[in-house]
């Protein structure tokens, strides 16, 4: 059976179905998780979406890490268990404490909407197995909030051991050591503040996200039955 | 006892503020004088509540709790707050 991935919707979450959508053409099971759930529902992966969970009251992602579904989610990731965060979702994940670092606001204060330019930096966690370090992928970015910060001892202990999986080719917006996207130690949590759902069809201008995608589904099927995996179009 | 708490949270030393930064650039166009340098201008929040508790330093680690768990990301945020018995000053 093909894998099953929760796909998190908080209150004013609004990426929820372009990602289940995409998971969907990938070969995946894609079913909506509201955050009110107490557990992860027999899925095999979870990802975050981005969006404005509660309002982005006090800061992004601050009250829903304490949404239910988020214990759960906890508890998955450290079982293990493949957690992707997108946008709002890295900011979760952040406040959440799954992954180091938090995202604070644009240096230059505005609101990014625009395709960047990525370097793949590390490949050992969930979204890595289509992609080389060095490559470079066209995904867009959509977010005030999403300055990656970290102290001193944190970026040296990310950088030495991969943590960083993607870079910003030309900063936009500030971020230590231009990151876009981290792993945890493990490198089953992955955040990202590009948004892979949004470049994932040639009529959106890049299909670089499908292999971030396809990645996250490849890693199921090895550890569920085999599932041919569609390249997607 | 009722106390009025108010929590100030503000960007940590050492993190970029572009907000500051842009307050104080402001505030030098407009002929301001003696303004310090754009890296001495932060913007921050006040988080203003009433509080319910037994005496002062129970509603301090009430409020330094909330501070921890949810009011502030320390990897980006600095806070102070006050606690004020509701009842205390009442001839001022």
């Amino acid at each position: 059976m093909a894998p099953l991935i929760g796909v998190v919707e908080f209150p004013g979450t609004n990426c929820e179905r372009d990602v289940a959508h995409v998971l969907e053409i990938l070969g995946g099971r894609a079913e909506i998780l509201w955050h009110g759930e107490s557990s992860v529902k027999g899925a095999d992966a979870i990802v975050i979406p981005g969006g404005f969970a509660h309002g982005d009251y006090l800061r992004a992602g601050a009250i829903a890490r304490f949404s239910p579904v988020m214990t759960a989610v906890a508890e998955f990731a450290r079982g293990g268990g493949p957690v992707l965060g997108i946008c709002n979702g890295f900011q979760v994940l952040t406040e959440a404490g799954l992954l180091p670092g938090a995202l604070h606001k644009n240096s230059g204060l505005r609101f990014l909407c625009q395709e960047v330019a990525l370097e793949v930096v590390g490949t050992d966690n969930i979204i890595g197995s289509r992609l080389e370090p060095g490559r470079v992928l066209h995904i867009p970015i959509n977010h005030f909030e999403g300055s990656y910060v970290c102290s001193h001892d944190t970026l040296r202990n990310i950088t030495e051991s991969g943590q960083i999986v993607l870079r910003y080719v030309d900063n936009p917006n500030g971020s230590v050591g231009s990151i876009a996207a981290v792993a945890n130690i493990e490198g089953n949590v992955v955040g990202m503040m590009p948004h892979p759902e949004r470049a994932s069809d040639v009529l959106l201008g890049s299909t670089d996200g499908i292999d971030v995608l396809g990645s996250l589904i490849d890693c199921l099927a090895g550890d569920t039955e085999p599932t041919p995996v569609d390249q997607g179009h | 006892m009722r106390f009025d708490v108010k929590v100030e949270v503000r960007p940590r030393a050492g993190i970029a503020d572009p907000e500051g930064a842009t307050v104080g650039k402001a505030l030098r166009a407009l002929g301001f004088e003696g303004v310090g340098d754009s890296t001495t201008v932060h913007v921050g929040k006040l988080i203003e509540f009433d509080l319910e508790a037994p005496d002062v330093p129970t509603a301090r680690d009430r409020v330094d709790a909330m501070c921890h768990t949810l009011l502030t990301n320390p990897v980006i945020e600095d806070y102070s707050f006050e606690v004020i018995p509701a009842d205390s000053g009442s001839g001022d």
